[in-house]
C-alpha cells in the first residue's frame, strides 16, 4: 500500500501524519486532526456541507485528496470563534436569525459565506447577489430565509 | 463513498507529467481540480490504477490576455477566469459562461482545462470554447498538436486525447469588432447540469446585416455541436424576431438530445429552440451597442 507523509496547516497548526494517497481532506480532517466540525453529507461535492477554506478560497473539502493539501493553509469553521469564546459575526448573526435548526449544513455555509461577507458592500447587498453566493450549499431544514437574513445581518455588522 | 486505492504522483513540471503519462497513460488519469474526477471516484464508477495529479504544474497556471487571443493555461482555475476583467472585455462570453459552472465553491478548484478534458457534453465550457472557435494545445513526448473543438470533442465523456498526452493550452481568438455574444441555458436550481443551452456569437456589419455567426448547442447531442446550417442562414440577414424565430428551428433541425427523468428529448429540443433564439437576440442586441 502506498502511502505519503504530508504536513498540512489546519487553523495555524500543522498536522503531519502518514496517509494513503486516496484519503480525502474531509476525513484528514475529522480523523487525523480530530476537528469534527467539518460535517461530511454527500461525499460527491453536492452538499457543500464539508466546505473549508484552502489558502483562503472556499473549497469542497471531499473532492481533494489530504495528499493535495499538504503545504497549504486550511481554515474549518473551528477557526471563526475567537478564543475567548466570542462568536464570529457572522456566527453571531446566524444564531440571532435562526439561520439553522438541525445545525448539520452550518458550519459548511459559513465558511463559504465568511469571505463573502467580508468583501461585501451591505448597501449593494441584494437577495440575489446573498443567494447566489450561498448556492453551493444545501439546507434542508430552514428554507433560506433566515440565512439570507443572517448574512444580510452579518454584513452590515462588519462593515458599520 | 471512499475512492479506490490508487497510486499517485505529483510533478512538478509539464515535461515530468507528460513523463509520466508516457510510462502509464494506459492505467493512468490525470487530476486536475477534482471536481468531476473525485466524485466518479467516490461513487467507484472510476477506478484508475493511477493518478497523475497535476496541481503543482505552476507552468500551466497561467492566463495571457493578448490583441489576437486569450490563452488560457489548462491549470487556471475558473475562478481566475471568472474574476478576469480583462479576459471579460476581450471575450465577454467565456465569463458569461463561466459563471454558470456549478458554484463558487466548485469554481475555486475547479479548472477551464479539466471541463474541456471531461468533455460532458451539459458543460457550460466545452459549448462557449466550441462558439469561440477555440484552439487545443495537447503535449506528449511524441510531440505536439493543436485541435479545433470538432476534433477535439468526440462523445460523452470523450475527447481524442490519446492516453499520453496532456491538454497543456487552451487559445481563444478574441471576437473581431462588432460581434455580441450571449450565453444563455435553463437549469431547474441554480448550479444544476442545464437542460439545455446554447451560445450565441453574432458580428454585425454598420447598416445591421449580420456578417458572421457562430451558434453551439449545449446538452442536444453527446458532444458540444455547432448548428452550421442556421450560422449560414443567418450571413447576410437583418437580426430581427423574425429571423431569430426561423434561426432557431433550423438550430434544432436533426438534434435529438438525450430524454431523462428531467426532460423528454421533444422537450428539451423545445427548451434549446427557446434558448438560441433567446441567445441570438441578446448577443445581437449587445452587438449593436457595441458599435
Amino acid at each position: 500500500m502506498t502511502t505519503r507523509e504530508v504536513a498540512i496547516e489546519i487553523n495555524g497548526a500543522l498536522f503531519q501524519r502518514v496517509v494513503e494517497p486516496r484519503l480525502l481532506l474531509s476525513d484528514f480532517i475529522r480523523h487525523e486532526a480530530r476537528l469534527t466540525g467539518t460535517r461530511v453529507g454527500c461525499e460527491h461535492g453536492v452538499c457543500g456541507a464539508c466546505t473549508v477554506q484552502l489558502d483562503g478560497a472556499p473549497v469542497r473539502s471531499c473532492l481533494l485528496f489530504a495528499v493535495q493539501a499538504s503545504g497549504h493553509s486550511i481554515r474549518t469553521v473551528e477557526a471563526l470563534v475567537k478564543p475567548n469564546g466570542e462568536l464570529h459575526p457572522l456566527q453571531q448573526a446566524f444564531h440571532e436569525s435562526h439561520a439553522l435548526q438541525c445545525g448539520f449544513c452550518t458550519p459548511g455555509f459559513l465558511m463559504t459565506l465568511e469571505p463573502f461577507v467580508e468583501h461585501a458592500d451591505p448597501a449593494l447587498l441584494d437577495d440575489e447577489t446573498i443567494r447566489e453566493a450561498l448556492a453551493g450549499n444545501l439546507c434542508r431544514c430552514t428554507g433560506y430565509q433566515n440565512i439570507v437574513k443572517a448574512v444580510r445581518l452579518a454584513a452590515e455588522r462588519i462593515h458599520a | 463513498m471512499k475512492p479506490p486505492p490508487f497510486e499517485y504522483n505529483d510533478p512538478a513540471t509539464v515535461s515530468e507529467a507528460v513523463a509520466l503519462l508516457a510510462r502509464y497513460g494506459d492505467e493512468a488519469k490525470v487530476l486536475a481540480g477534482g471536481q468531476s474526477l473525485v466524485p466518479l471516484l467516490n461513487f467507484r464508477l472510476a477506478r484508475p490504477e493511477r493518478l497523475v495529479d497535476i496541481n503543482n504544474v505552476a507552468e500551466l497556471n497561467y492566463l495571457r490576455v493578448g490583441d489576437g487571443s486569450v490563452r488560457i493555461g489548462a491549470l487556471l482555475r475558473q475562478s481566475a477566469l471568472e474574476r478576469s476583467a480583462e479576459a471579460a472585455e476581450k471575450v465577454p462570453l467565456l465569463r458569461e459562461a463561466v459563471c454558470l459552472v456549478g458554484h463558487a465553491q466548485i469554481r475555486n478548484r475547479g479548472t477551464v482545462g479539466g471541463s474541456v478534458a471531461h468533455a460532458d457534453p451539459a458543460a457550460e465550457l466545452p459549448v462557449a470554447l466550441t462558439a469561440l472557435d477555440a484552439r487545443f494545445r495537447v503535449l506528449s513526448e511524441r510531440g505536439e498538436r493543436v485541435l479545433s473543438a470538432e476534433e477535439l470533442f468526440v462523445t460523452h465523456l470523450t475527447t481524442a486525447l490519446e492516453p499520453d498526452e496532456l491538454l497543456t493550452e487552451i487559445e481563444v481568438p478574441v471576437p473581431s469588432p462588432g460581434t455580441g455574444s450571449a450565453f444563455v441555458e435553463f437549469t431547474r436550481r441554480h448550479g444544476d447540469f442545464a437542460l439545455g443551452g446554447a451560445a450565441v456569437l453574432v458580428r454585425l456589419a454598420g447598416d445591421g446585416f449580420c456578417e458572421g455567426a457562430a451558434i453551439a448547442l449545449l446538452a442536444s447531442a453527446p458532444k458540444p455541436v455547432r448548428a452550421g446550417e442556421a450560422e449560414s442562414f443567418l450571413r447576410g440577414r437583418r437580426v430581427d424576431d423574425d429571423t431569430a424565430h426561423q434561426v432557431a428551428e433550423l438550430a434544432v433541425q436533426g438534434i435529438t438530445p438525450t430524454g431523462d427523468i428531467h426532460g423528454s428529448s421533444d422537450y428539451r429540443r423545445g427548451l434549446i429552440q427557446a434558448l438560441v433564439r433567446r441567445a441570438l437576440l441578446s448577443a445581437a442586441g449587445r452587438a449593436r451597442e457595441a458599435s
